[in-house]
């Protein structure tokens, strides 16, 4: 059944891509319900995505080529990053092609690049963000992928289908030890995605902002580009999370019926994880960015301690 | 039989030995000491890569040459561990050869011609040292290349600092080159035959073959910069010139992973598996502490020295687990981290000599090294910025670079530690994989601030726009580098079952599963743990092309430039970037007890206000003035004993008669 498995690829990245701004959308949807506002609507990220798109590019004077190229970069990992999660089926063919390891490594690229891109044309908040991403980014990668090592342990395999696949049909299904690591992998996706408490999505020009900072510079199709891959990641860490803590629903036979039911089970799941992470960042305050290390440095600890806790107890 | 390998290897030796002495014919020609001769010398370093890498397979071959001492003749020997390292030296030194013939000018410090004599019998030195298969040849070349390398070091031997810096390097390279003397004395069992293949069988007893092992941990550790003996390498690659430090970094370090291997795994042997644990902690925390200072530094060519410093102790990690898998019983995953270790070696030597050349060619066009004047240097130089990039990326460990797969094979090790058969050590084991992943994360940190700070933003002095790019030679070196870290990034599948060939003349016992299938690199096949660049590259390319047709076609690419925004502010200049003191300041702050800081902050009345951080090692305070302080007081002591009188010597003379007369009798 190889053509469905590709067709599962092809529809998982597709998937991905249409339903980025949506899950965007819904969070800051309840967001805005949970702090008493009026709520934008939930196609609100796909019209700026237009607006975006059709506006002239205006680039710094000084830009290089660097600078041009970073947003296709950062989008093209942020796709590749996509097809390499088993978010609704487990038979993807080309996530043979890297296991969760290397799929770390495709976000750190992501990062590099988008720093780099911060750097380029030389101002101060551009700089600036790009020291505080790699700073978060230096911490929250080691907790990552020790949660990812955990899993990878249990699993026996570093492949991300195939640790789905395994915690989905195990029959007891509950580890202490993805408890600790489960904390840890939600400090990282706050982190990682530019939420609250290490960083506001909803301000610009505070002098505590990462993300917002490091795309100062950007219009445009460049910065629609940019602000599509912030959601595909965030889609992404969440979908990372589905496969190492929730797996079960993910097709993992390759009937074409097992795959129809993963849609909605996906979807349920995404609808849950939003009010979460809505949840999360209405009830938690900014903090300063210095504190920000302490903060990841417990992210880092968890990992650690989860590791441990399997080794002692074997589960 | 001219024809062997080995021969082929000893007479592109000798060549080398006589480019460097023809470079004394015209020690003042620029053009014929400085260019025609290294580029000669870049031909035979391929040449060299080449042998190497087609007898790859073949059986180890011996060869006696009658030079030396009358009853030392030098052995030889060419076997699968010194073939893979010469292929590093001669591939990388044909890069760096052709990038130090457009490097070198005349009027700074050194001769051109004896500069190119001291090159030369560096490579040659090297070399004699991977082939060396007796203790006696193998201390010869050791020192031959401490001494060629010193005095590259110290080309610019007008400068008090430069002389420092090498009589430093000096000093540890001797203390390190007399432990390796001992491990010897050790390793030769009491059959006073200092030949490999005697030491190879002779027995030595647990506590000796220990001792043996450590002596040669201390004395390679000291080459490598382990710490607390690494502190020559961030004074001496700064001092050297850029050709020579990217020598020093990316081969003569590989030396020491060459000897550390060859007395572990072919000399004694059959290593106990507690002796791993040793070069596993100190290599972590080489590592951690390697890229720490690395992120904290503002001297670019410092950094690069302190990031070897990261890359050596991850080397050591990996040289300690396979200890501690092969001690174990646990021959197949002993192999996987030895080939982890064999191809980082490999990847370190190419993007390290890449990086180092990429400064050479910033301070040649700028003479600069302080990253706080550089800045905005890929409009001027894009041919340096785009190929430095390659190696940053590469460096940093991303895919589909080669820096990534072999972190990626050491962490597919790791992996497996928890199933070491010993209580306690399968716990910790796992533990230095987050080290291990904390030190590949900062690299990315440190690869950041270094590439950023030096060729993107604005430039921070005015001189800098009127740098111009390297030359062609200059260029035609980096290139050569650079498309050696794409190729081995890309082509993992293919060159990981030739260092498994390698690391069959070890008895690991056990073998690795290669592969599965040409395009896909599968080290445990039965998990499923598989990693394919190519197809991976495949992808990330198509998505991105298919996004520019998309976005361009699509819509329109109308573009104008404008003034950077930066908020609406209207009067932004270079300094208000951060400077390399800046992007290191969250490392400062989050790892502050590694770091002895000295600050010197202004207040808001000071007339001139001054912002100064001094930035110390505290191991150097915690181990070296002490260490110096015994030795001056034990001069001190044994000064009294020369009291200049003749009478007193005398005395001495007649007191030790006494004192020999009464044992004897």
């Amino acid at each position: 059944m190889i053509e469905l498995d590709w067709l599962t690829q092809i529809l998982e990245v597709l998937a991905a891509l249409t339903a980025a701004p949506m899950f965007l959308g819904w969070i800051t949807k309840v967001r805005a319900w949970l702090q008493n506002r009026s709520a934008p609507s939930l196609w609100q990220p796909y019209r700026t995505l237009r607006k975006l798109l059709v506006k002239d590019v205006v680039i710094a004077e000084n830009a290089s080529a660097l600078f041009r190229l970073a947003p296709y970069v950062v989008f093209g990992t942020m796709v590749t990053a996509a097809a390499l999660i088993p978010s609704m089926g487990t038979r993807l063919p080309i996530s043979n092609a890297a296991d969760a390891i290397a799929l770390v490594g495709l976000l750190a690229t992501a990062r590099v690049f988008m720093s780099l891109a911060a750097m380029d044309v030389g101002t101060a908040f551009g700089t600036l963000g790009a020291r505080r991403e790699m700073m978060v980014g230096f911490l929250t990668e080691p907790a990552l992928l020790i949660v990812i090592f955990l899993a990878s342990m249990i699993a026996a395999s570093t492949a991300l289908p195939t640790i789905a696949e395994h915690l989905a049909t195990q029959s007891l299904g509950l580890y202490p030890s993805l408890a600790f690591s489960g904390i840890a992998f939600t400090m990282v996706v706050l982190a990682e995605n530019a939420r609250l408490p290490i960083d506001n999505p909803a301000t610009h020009l505070e002098l505590t902002m990462i993300h917002e900072a490091m795309v100062l510079e950007y219009s445009a199709r460049h910065l629609a580009l940019m602000e599509w891959a912030a959601a595909l990641k965030l889609l992404n860490y969440a979908c990372i999370g589905f496969a190492l803590f929730l797996p079960w629903g993910v097709a993992t036979g390759s009937g074409p019926l097992s795959l129809l039911a993963a849609m909605p089970i996906l979807a349920v799941k995404l609808t849950v994880a939003g009010v979460a992470l809505a949840f999360i960042e209405t009830l938690s305050a900014k903090l300063r960015i210095m504190r920000a290390p302490e903060f990841l440095a417990a992210a880092f600890l968890f990992s650690v301690l989860g590791l441990l806790v399997h080794l002692l107890l074997g589960a | 039989m001219l024809s062997s390998p080995l021969n082929v290897c000893l007479t592109l030796i000798a060549v080398w030995v006589g480019i460097g002495a023809a470079g004394l014919l015209r020690p003042l020609n620029v053009v014929f000491a400085g260019r025609a001769l290294f580029l000669l010398g870049a031909v035979c370093g391929l040449a060299l890569a080449l042998v190497a890498a087609c007898s790859l397979s073949a059986a180890p071959e011996l060869v006696v040459l009658p030079i030396g001492l009358p009853d030392l003749p030098f052995h030889m020997r060419l076997d699968g561990l010194s073939r893979l390292f010469l292929f590093l030296l001669g591939a990388s030194a044909c890069g760096v050869s052709v990038f130090a013939a457009g490097y070198f000018r005349s009027g700074q410090g050194t001769a051109p011609g004896l500069l190119c004599l001291q090159y030369h019998l560096f490579l040659a030195s090297m070399a004699l040292v991977l082939l060396a298969n007796d203790a006696y040849a193998f201390m010869v070349a050791w020192e031959m290349m401490a001494l060629s390398s010193y005095f590259l070091v110290t080309t610019q031997h007008r400068i008090a600092e430069i002389r420092a810096a090498g009589f430093l390097y000096l000093l540890i390279a001797h203390v390190g080159a007399i432990a390796i003397l001992l491990a010897f004395g050790v390793l030769q069992g009491g059959s006073w035959q200092f030949t490999f293949d005697a030491m190879r069988t002779a027995h030595l007893s647990p506590p000796w073959a220990a001792t043996a092992f450590l002596l040669a941990l201390f004395g390679f550790g000291a080459k490598a910069g382990l710490v607390p003996l690494h502190v020559w390498l961030p004074e001496a690659h700064p001092a050297a010139p850029s050709p020579v430090s990217a020598l020093m970094s990316g081969v003569m370090l590989k030396t020491a992973i060459y000897g550390m291997l060859r007395i572990t795994f072919d000399l004694l042997g059959h290593p106990v598996w507690w002796w791993g644990l040793l070069p596993l902690g100190i290599g972590l925390f080489t590592a951690v502490f390697g890229v720490v200072f690395a992120a904290a530094q503002t001297d670019m060519k410092r950094l690069l020295a302190y990031s070897s410093i990261e890359n050596l102790g991850i080397l050591f990690t990996g040289i300690g687990l396979t200890i501690v898998f092969t001690g174990t019983g646990m021959g197949a995953l002993a192999t996987l981290s030895l080939i982890s270790v064999l191809y980082h070696a490999l990847n370190h030597a190419f993007m390290k000599s890449l990086l180092f050349l990429g400064t050479g060619a910033v301070l040649h066009a700028t003479g600069e090294r302080n990253l706080g004047r550089l800045g905005g240097l890929i409009h001027r130089m894009p041919w340096v910025a785009w190929l430095t990039l390659i190696g940053a990326l590469a460096i940093a460990g991303l895919p589909p670079l080669n820096g990534f797969v072999s972190e990626w094979l050491l962490l597919q090790a790791f992996l497996f530690a928890h199933e070491v058969p010993k209580p306690f050590i399968n716990m910790l084991l796992p533990m230095g994989a987050a080290l291990l992943v904390l030190a590949a994360a900062l690299a990315g940190y440190v690869m950041v601030k270094f590439f950023g700070v030096i060729f993107l933003g604005q430039p921070r002095e005015a001189n800098l726009r009127a740098a111009k790019d390297a030359g062609l030679l200059e260029r035609l070196g980096l290139l050569w580098l650079a498309v050696g870290c794409v190729l081995l990034g890309l082509l993992p599948a293919q060159i990981v079952p030739l260092l498994n060939l390698v690391t069959r003349q070890f008895a690991l016992g056990g073998e690795l599963a290669t592969g599965s299938g040409w395009w896909r690199l599968a080290p445990v096949p039965d998990r499923q743990n598989g990693y394919a660049p190519l197809v991976f590259l495949l992808t990330l390319a198509v998505v991105v092309v298919l996004t520019v047709v998309a976005v361009r076609l699509l819509y329109h690419h109308r573009m104008r430039r404008a003034a950077a925004w930066d908020g609406g502010f209207a009067r932004l200049d270079a300094r208000m970037q951060d400077t390399a003191e800046g992007f290191g300041q969250p490392i400062r702050h989050i790892f502050t007890p590694f770091f002895a800081l000295q600050r010197e902050l202004p207040t808001p009345f000071d007339r001139a206000p001054r912002y100064r951080v001094v930035i110390t090692d505290r191991i150097w305070s915690a181990v070296y003035p002490p260490i110096a302080r015994l030795v001056q007081s034990a001069a001190d002591v044994s000064a009294r004993l020369q009291q200049g009188r003749i009478a007193t010597y005398l005395l001495y003379s007649f007191l030790t008669l006494v004192v020999l007369l009464a044992l004897v009798i």
